[in-house]
């Protein structure tokens, strides 16, 4: 298992700890492991940590990273969790200088991690909070069967990025309006204001006062089974409503836990990957390579920055961004005159010495994501420095190509693949759906149709945790479209929207 | 050490073996596994192991790239990444992850699902072969295996640790101290020799179907046999009226025409056991296709001499698969059947169509010899 490091690695940990320091990094304490390139690949494949519960796609991702090492296809340099104290693992097998890299890098990571505002309501205890979750998963295990509770997490893993994506925090608790209903509804059914005392029993006859109680009685059901608001944490709205076994709650609330715990690093990847790239590049061209380690240092950095023409390289895209707002807000290129200034050579010889680009990229380390920070950092002249272009697929020559090089193209298609971590918005807007408790959810259509196989898949594994008919209004080809699924057969009707 | 992930990567490979077993009567009928074939594994396609989500098209999404290019030139194939299953479309086998699977481990895999027997050998002999693995780098070693790259690299390490290395002027020379060698050892390995030795009948009557049938029904003898000996080897033999041994693509793409005379096969079949196989070493596995239709009885007599005399005796088993064709009359299986039917090493199989060959494999391998 994971061991120390070396008294030379430890020696050399130090030496990195204090330049990162030294630039104003700001972090948790950082414990380093040394692991073999297999534990490596095992610790890659559980996410980060060294315990997980209990499941193939573990097996699956580790098969695939294990065969990418093998063949030499990849190869995992850098593994942080997010956590107090971070962890994360050095390859024994590395040379000196990678370590140093990956230490660099490190730093610059769990910096991130401690100051960016998505992170602030994660559980810092994650790594603890994981090995709970296994032993809960295992105890399930033992007890109900390992078939069965690996087919619940298969079918509730179909649902897993149905939860609110931005919001910063998870819900435990219900809604407290509806507290406030179950106040309301409590007050006794008065009926109808009776003037003389002997006629009360004509004019609210007790079966008309049953009848009124039982009303009220059948809204309070009613009203339990709406969201109030559309809701988009499904996972949350099937925890609370869905006629769940005690095991089956408690896998789904793990499971729920875990994803929102995830989120945050999905919302600022091109943040996150590109300033630990600006960091580990500034600390070692400034401070720690040594000579004799250019070569390796800029083969292996160059490596990480390559990028190819169908993809973003978020190691490549944020490290450039950073590098570029440093540069502005270090000349001045921001503001009011800068924006209206339309000579062109003004413009490139632009420099009003501000020097403020350092304490502009630690400030916009914490309070951006990556929705925020494209949107405010992204210029047409870094577009086109960069190359960047829309790709898209011709059907009539069955390949893909280049759409368009226009500034505004490319910032929207980046901002939508972003948004919601490039995933459907899917909201549930009735979970008694035609007063027979079937679950409705709507998908919000913003050009893009969803897959219609998995689309249908997932619909299965839905109604199988609500045991109702599930159904979901979408659009196919500019059509409303309602796919249905009973818990027998999938049905697909019309919808006007 | 055993790592706690292993739990787990057991878990999915005994997935995917359930699923390749609940698919292998799909995979056994279609010849484009074969084409995937890689040195000690294939790649088969597992539906349905990911997991559904609510997700886009890739397709439909497209992305933003980054690099040189005019507005309507294609990307490379490859550049952009696959994402989840490329069609947008309807289809089921759409996402399909593509495993490998070790040939071993597709061989046990049908063994359990046809319920072969393992085979008994006739005979135990282990002969050792030696085998080279690279294992690494080497600051010696012979100049065919010097590592280039890695030389040069040590060269320019050198150079700009001694401060030579003018950036202008970008020469590299390695002197003997840079050298790299790849280093290799030599491994042991046991074998057990067996050969197969496949006969085909290409007269004009054997179509482009008949020969795709022979060729998928081929490619699981071999993964078979191949799980139960470590050394196998194979042998090719094509006859119309006359016979000759030829490399396996020739084996499986020649056309000719005319008539057919099976005895022509069998005796160069006999004559290389004879030559190359003797009893004592080896097992043999001599394995005839054709669609039946010989020449005369005159020739099946012959035939039938010679199995009982001469190839008999001499293989762990010997097996006739007969094709249907469209001109085929098919005596010849009747005539075997007849005449060596009872013997215990003899395997007979009638083979209608693709459907057919799963069936097949099993009466040929299922008498465990």
């Amino acid at each position: 298992m994971p061991k120390s490091l070396t008294p030379r690695l430890a020696a050399l940990r130090d030496e990195i700890h204090g330049y990162a320091k030294e630039f104003g990094l700001d972090f948790f304490d950082t414990v380093f492991e040394m692991v073999s390139y297999d534990e490596m690949n095992m610790v890659a494949a559980y996410g980060g940590f060294p315990t997980r519960y209990p499941h193939w796609r573990w097996g699956m991702e580790y098969e695939q990273l294990s065969k990418g090492y093998e063949y030499g296809l990849s190869k995992i340099y850098e593994l942080v969790i997010n956590n107090d104290p971070c962890y994360a693992y050095l390859m024994e097998s590395n040379p000196e200088v990678d370590q140093k890299l990956v230490m660099a890098h490190v730093y610059g990571h769990c910096d991130f991690f401690k100051n960016n505002f998505s992170f602030r309501h994660t559980n810092r205890r994650m790594i603890d909070e994981m090995a709970n979750h296994a032993t809960r998963v295992r105890r399930w295990v033992d007890k109900i069967g390992v078939e069965k509770v690996e087919d619940f997490i298969d079918r509730t893993l179909s649902l897993e990025n149905l939860i609110d994506q931005h919001s910063p925090h998870i819900r435990r608790n219900p809604d407290p309006r509806r507290a406030e209903d179950e106040l309301k509804s409590n007050e006794r059914v008065e009926g109808f204001k009776v003037g003389r005392e002997y006629m009360r029993g004509y004019i609210n006859p007790s079966e008309f006062l049953d009848s009124q109680r039982k009303k009220v009685e059948d809204e309070k059901q009613r009203a339990k089974k709406f969201p109030e608001r559309p809701q988009r944490d499904v996972l949350l709205f099937l925890l609370e409503e869905a006629p769940l076994e005690p095991w089956e709650s408690d896998i789904l609330a793990i499971l729920r836990e875990e994803a929102h715990y995830f989120a945050p690093q999905g919302q600022t990847k091109i943040m996150n990957e590109g300033w630990a790239s600006y960091w580990h590049s500034t600390i070692m061209t400034r401070r720690a390579l040594r000579d004799d380690e250019i070569i390796d240092y800029a083969d292996h950095h160059s490596g990480t920055m390559g990028t190819r023409p169908g993809a973003i390289n978020p190691y490549k895209l944020g490290i450039e961004l950073w590098r570029d707002i440093e540069e502005r807000w270090n000349k001045g290129r921001f503001g009011k005159e800068w924006d209206e200034c339309d000579d062109l050579r003004a413009r490139r010889n632009w420099d009003k010495k501000l020097g403020a680009g350092r304490e502009k990229i630690f400030e916009v380390r914490k309070h951006y994501n990556d929705i925020t920070f494209i949107d405010t950092f992204l210029t047409p002249e870094f577009a086109m420095e960069q190359k960047l272009f829309v790709y898209g697929f011709n059907d009539k020559r069955n390949s893909w190509e280049i759409l368009d090089r226009e500034f505004r193209k490319v910032k929207s298609k980046l901002l939508q693949g972003l948004t919601n971590f490039g995933q459907p918005i899917i909201e549930v807007v009735d979970g008694n759906h035609e007063n027979r408790g079937e679950m409705l959810l709507a998908h919000k259509h913003d050009g893009q149709d969803l897959k219609g196989d998995y689309a249908r898949e997932t619909l299965r594994n839905l109604q199988s945790l609500w045991r109702r008919p599930v159904n979901i209004i979408t659009r196919y080809d500019n059509k409303g479209v309602m796919l249905r699924f009973d818990g027998t057969n999938q049905t697909e009707k019309k919808v006007e929207l | 050490m055993t790592l706690k992930i292993h739990q787990d990567h057991s878990r999915f490979k005994q997935i995917v073996r359930g699923k390749i077993k609940a698919n292998l009567r799909k995979y056994v009928q279609k010849g484009e596994m074969i084409g995937k074939k890689g040195k000690d594994a294939i790649s088969i396609p597992i539906p349905f192991i990911d997991i559904p989500r609510f997700k886009y098209g890739h397709k439909e999404q497209g992305g933003v790239g980054q690099g040189d290019g005019e507005v309507g030139q294609q990307l490379g194939p490859g550049a952009v990444e696959p994402g989840d299953g490329h069609q947008a479309g309807q289809g089921e086998g759409d996402h399909a992850l593509e495993v490998d699977v070790t040939l071993e481990e597709l061989a046990q895999i049908l063994g359990e699902e046809l319920q072969l027997p393992h085979i008994e050998r006739r005979q135990n002999e282990k002969i050792i072969t030696q085998k080279i693995r690279y294992t690494g780098i080497n600051t010696t070693g012979p100049e065919s295996l010097r590592h280039f790259k890695r030389t040069f690299k040590q060269a320019l390490r050198r150079q700009i640790a001694a401060g030579t290395y003018d950036a202008a002027r970008p020469v590299i020379i390695p002197t003997r101290e840079d050298r790299r060698y790849r280093s290799y050892k030599l491994q042991d390995l046991p074998e057990t020799n067996a050969v197969i030795i496949y006969m085909m009948d290409v007269s004009g009557s054997m179509g482009d179907e008949q020969k795709e049938i022979v060729r998928i029904e081929s490619f699981w003898l071999d993964t078979w046999l191949r799980h139960q000996y470590k050394g196998l080897e194979a042998r090719y033999i094509i006859h119309d009226a006359v016979a000759r041994e030829v490399d396996r693509d020739t084996f499986f793409h020649t056309r000719e025409s005319g008539g057919t005379m099976i005895s022509s096969a069998y005796k160069l079949c006999r004559d290389i056991i004879l030559a190359d196989y003797p009893k004592s070493a080896w097992n043999v596995y001599p394995f005839h296709f054709s669609d039946g239709d010989n020449w005369s009885a005159d020739d099946t007599r012959q035939c039938i001499e010679m199995l009982r005399n001469d190839v008999l005796p001499n293989v762990n088993q010997f097996a006739y698969g007969q094709v249907e064709s469209p001109y085929g009359s098919g005596q010849f299986i009747k005539d075997l059947r007849e005449a060596v039917g009872d013997t215990p090493n003899v395997a007979l199989s009638e083979i209608a169509d693709k459907d057919a060959i799963y069936a097949s494999i099993k009466d040929f391998l299922g008498k465990g010899r």
